[in-house]
């Protein structure tokens, strides 16, 4: 009997490598420089392996496309927190990954006893949604907004957010950042999972056996119930008005990772000067030439919902993101204001070439005659939920991804919405586009409510137009 | 492809519907007869609506179906609303207290909370009142009359009331030391069922955590339960002497009513609005409902300070106990008319005045006569107009206007 095993990319990848090698797994292409997804053992005929990011392991185990996987205990209660009945099980503390998820603060915020919000509710930023709104209630907040975000959590206060959820070693790290701690919300060294109807129904005593011999025993077994490990308790709230920014202040938003250089290019064209922008040092506020600007880098994937929110007046990001906030919110107080034409992308379905489709009309119509459930695998979980509604799919699910997409096909989903610029990658990847939804390039979004003042709004006019000049002449 | 319900969802049969009705109608006649008003709130509330300290406790908050809708761009999360009480406080905050009056409010409503297994009901109805802005002992006894009379119009006479007092497990932990934040947690937790939690507070005043323990590990059937306990612990527990002699004073009212209870402190479980009397409603081992005084609630939530009660009763479960033989229609009040084409203009005065009279018509699709009735009658373009069959004796008559047919089948 096969046995499928889901294995973490990035930091828990070399000491679970170890661990595996000295459990005699025979996974020789699992490190760092392979690019492989699919894994085969050498020594054993009874293990399929795949390649994940830690955050999607927790819901291909709970979701029965894998038996047995390893993953950080703070994904692992990402997951169980909000679905506590569902099939996944937490077996074995590992022993190695150690740090945890902190809730912290700037410091002031907290005092005696209170928080001092800025706003009516407090903002709780982080890339563990579902902890936040966990700890929000352990807090018994009298009013919250929970910001997902896909990074770059410590950008974001104090003008952004009140309490940031933040993975760190220890709590050292976050004072470093010039952060108060709240303390822990949950601890994540690493725990081997699996889906509880395989450990019922399947023999997979001999694979469980031979990781356990490799585990230090002092390692109990894992609660991952996520409540008893936020121990911050009540807190009070209390609002205070402040505004680090007169009316007329423009709060811009630019991208980090790759887009800098594009959108360094662009300035420098349209004669805005950047100070420390791409940053070497990580400095999340550059200074400008641009009067009357505040300017943060944070995810371009995050920037729609900061825009709406009011946190930002203008921000740099992708129409892709712009489109997947709009399917989530069509009420949302922001829209396009200048069209960057630079990061040109199609958003695009694709499915495996083996699959007998050609067309979205036919993969509709082929899961309608095998009477299953479609599964729609996406970082763009509300494109992907829009496609599945509008080509009436019937019964679907969306897989929410968190990266290496292409490797979900043919196994783990039926079809993916994903973005390609040359489609070489979903080639290499046996995969076929068998629709374009729409074209992405990067854009200035803007908030339709920002507009509060005529010197700033005629700013953020006057930015958007420095920029279409520099496009139009580049 | 078979599309399946919800899990946890129930759908709600002819014969349930017709239990529901009679459960509804028969609460609604007790809310009309005591001077409380109908009123409904929605479906979809605010998250933070709930999640103010004091309202549900985090066992229940863990259970609630929140979520982003639409809207949700600013972060603000929604919520199928977890219980009505909460809602209904908010809507009399916005709309009644201004007024100065005593509201008596009353409810029909559907409430959500996640179950794990989904074996069991996550959408649950109940009905229930709320009585805002009267206090004392005599508004408690008012409620859990009304409560108990709105049950018995259902047909079901045994009736017990099992009674706690938050109030006096409140004055209890704080004869402890506890601070507010304190005695919050510990509550939250003993009405959470959690009766350990004791072992973990440290106190200078053993005695109070005793007084404490036995009131929570044993049940009374009089108000002498309480009158003893006060002659044990009189010196130790001075902070809750006024919500105990409270407690004794509705219990006597009750036994002036002579309405059934037991006192059993650990009743109240999930919710931490109550100040003061908690009570459920048996039948049987059935627990068919509950309520309480929450006297700050109005306050916590931004309202000014009002004394304020209520309670709920479990449509779900006292549907269950309702017999519905009594519920159906007979079939002698069931007349399936079946129109022959060129008699319609007849067809529609007989059924007009037959459903006129009370009667239930059902109009024969195909030439079928509907199966269920005690009475078909066949409407022709041509002499004989009418043609009668009573379908239990297969007695046939002829009748020239509709008027003959109505004297035949009893009306008039």
């Amino acid at each position: 009997m096969l046995i499928r095993v889901a294995l973490p990319k990035g930091r828990l990848m070399n000491s679970t490598a170890a661990i595996l090698d000295k459990a005699g797994w025979g996974l020789d292409d699992y490190n760092e420089k392979s690019r492989l997804y699919r894994l085969k053992s050498s020594t054993r005929d009874d293990i399929s392996a795949k390649i994940f990011q830690e955050r999607d392991i927790p819901i291909q185990v709970a979701i029965g496309n894998y038996d047995i996987g390893i993953c950080g205990l703070d994904w692992i209660t990402e997951y169980t927190v909000i679905y506590p009945s569902s099939a996944l099980l937490t077996v074995r503390d590992m022993g190695f990954g150690e740090g945890a998820v902190y809730a912290a603060t700037m410091p002031g915020v907290i005092a005696g006893g209170e928080i001092i919000t800025r706003g009516q509710a407090v903002r709780i930023v982080g890339e563990y949604p579902n902890l936040a709104e966990a700890l929000a209630l352990k807090m018994r907040l009298n009013h919250f907004a929970v910001y997902p975000l896909w990074g770059s959590a410590d950008a974001y206060p104090p003008e952004n957010a009140d309490i940031i959820l933040l993975p760190r070693k220890c709590e050292s790290e976050i004072v470093s950042l010039g952060l108060q701690s709240l303390g822990k919300v949950v601890d994540f060294r690493a725990c081997l999972i699996v889906n509880k109807d395989s450990l019922r129904s399947k023999d997979m005593s001999s694979i469980l056996a031979s990781i356990n011999a490799c585990i230090p025993a002092v390692f109990q077994q894992a609660d991952a119930s996520g409540e008893e490990f936020i121990n911050i308790g009540a807190t009070k709230q209390r609002m205070e008005l402040q505004c680090e920014y007169d009316a007329d202040t423009v709060r811009l938003a630019l991208p980090d990772g790759h887009q800098q250089s594009h959108v360094r290019k662009i300035f420098d064209a349209a004669g805005i000067q950047m100070d420390d922008y791409p940053s070497s040092s990580g400095n999340r506020r550059p200074k400008s030439s641009l009067e009357g600007f505040f300017i943060k880098v944070i995810r371009p994937q995050d920037m729609p919902m900061q825009v709406a929110g009011g946190d930002y007046d203008l921000a740099i990001t992708g129409r892709d993101w712009l489109t997947d906030h709009l399917y989530q919110f069509p009420s949302s107080p922001v829209k396009q204001m200048l069209d960057l034409k630079y990061g040109w992308v199609r958003i695009v379905a694709v499915v495996t070439n083996e699959a007998p489709v050609n067309s979205t009309t036919e993969l509709q119509q082929l899961h309608c005659r095998q009477d299953s459930a479609c599964r729609i695998a996406a970082e763009y979980i509300n494109i992907a939920d829009h496609y599945a509604r509008t080509n009436h799919f019937g019964s679907y699910r969306i897989v929410p991804t968190w990266g290496a997409t292409e490797a979900f096909l043919p196994e783990d989903a039926d079809v993916l919405i994903e973005n390609t610029e040359t489609g070489s990658t979903l080639v290499k990847n046996n995969l076929k586009i068998i629709e374009t939804l729409f074209e992405s390039t990067a854009c200035v979004i803007g908030g339709t409510r920002s507009d509060t003042s005529p010197l700033k709004a005629q700013r953020m006019a006057k930015f958007v137009e420095l920029l279409r000049k520099a496009l139009e002449l580049g | 492809m078979q599309i399946d319900r919800c899990k946890g969802c129930t759908d709600l049969s002819e014969q349930d519907m017709l239990r529901f009705r009679s459960v509804e109608t028969a609460f609604l006649e007790a809310s009309k007869s005591y001077g409380y008003r109908e009123v409904r709130t929605p479906t979809l509330e605010y998250l933070y609506l709930f999640t103010s300290a004091g309202t549900l406790t985090p066992g229940m908050l863990r259970r609630v179906y929140s979520f982003l809708d639409w809207d949700g761009w600013s972060g603000e999360r929604v919520v199928l609303k977890p219980d009505t009480t909460i809602p209904t406080a908010r809507m009399y905050i916005e709309r009644m207290q201004h007024k100065g009056h005593t509201a008596r409010l009353s409810y029909v409503a559907n409430s959500f909370v996640f179950e794990e297994t989904g074996t069991k009901a996550r959408e649950r109805w109940q009905c229930g009142a709320e009585l805002i802005g009267g206090g004392g002992e005599l508004a408690d006894a008012e409620l859990i009359a009304f409560a108990c009379d709105a049950v018995k119009r259902m047909g079901l006479d045994k009736i017990e009331i099992k009674l706690s007092h938050a109030g006096l497990i409140r004055g209890l932990l704080s004869s402890l030391g506890l601070d507010n934040t304190e005695q919050d947690a510990v509550l939250s937790r003993i009405l959470d069922g959690e009766l350990d939690t004791l072992e973990n507070v440290h106190t200078a005043k053993p005695q109070v955590v005793e007084a404490l323990k036995l009131l929570l590990n044993t049940k009374g059937r009089s108000a002498g339960f309480l009158k003893n306990l006060r002659a044990l612990f009189a010196a130790d527990i001075s902070e809750a002497q006024n919500e105990l002699s409270s407690f004794i004073s509705t219990i006597e009212m009750l036994e002036a009513m002579e309405l059934p209870y037991e006192i059993d402190f650990t009743s109240g479980k999930g919710f931490e609005y109550y100040t003061g009397i908690i009570y459920r409603l048996f039948a049987g081992d059935e627990n068919i409902g509950g309520g309480g005084r929450y006297d700050k609630l109005i306050e916590m939530m931004g309202g000014a300070t009002a004394p304020a009660a209520g309670f709920g009763l479990y449509i779900d479960r006292l549907s269950s106990l309702i017999n519905i033989d009594d519920l159906y229609i007979p079939v002698s009040q069931r007349v399936s008319v079946s129109i022959v084409p060129g008699a319609m203009k007849l067809g529609c005065e007989v059924s007009g005045l037959l459903r006129k009279a009370g009667f239930i018509v059902l109009t024969a699709l195909d030439g079928k006569p509907s199966y269920d009735c005690g009475w078909e009658l066949k409407v022709l373009p041509d002499e004989p107009r009418l043609v009668l069959r009573n379908c239990g004796t297969d007695e046939m008559n002829n009748c020239s206007d509709a008027m003959e047919a109505l004297m035949l089948i009893g009306v008039g």
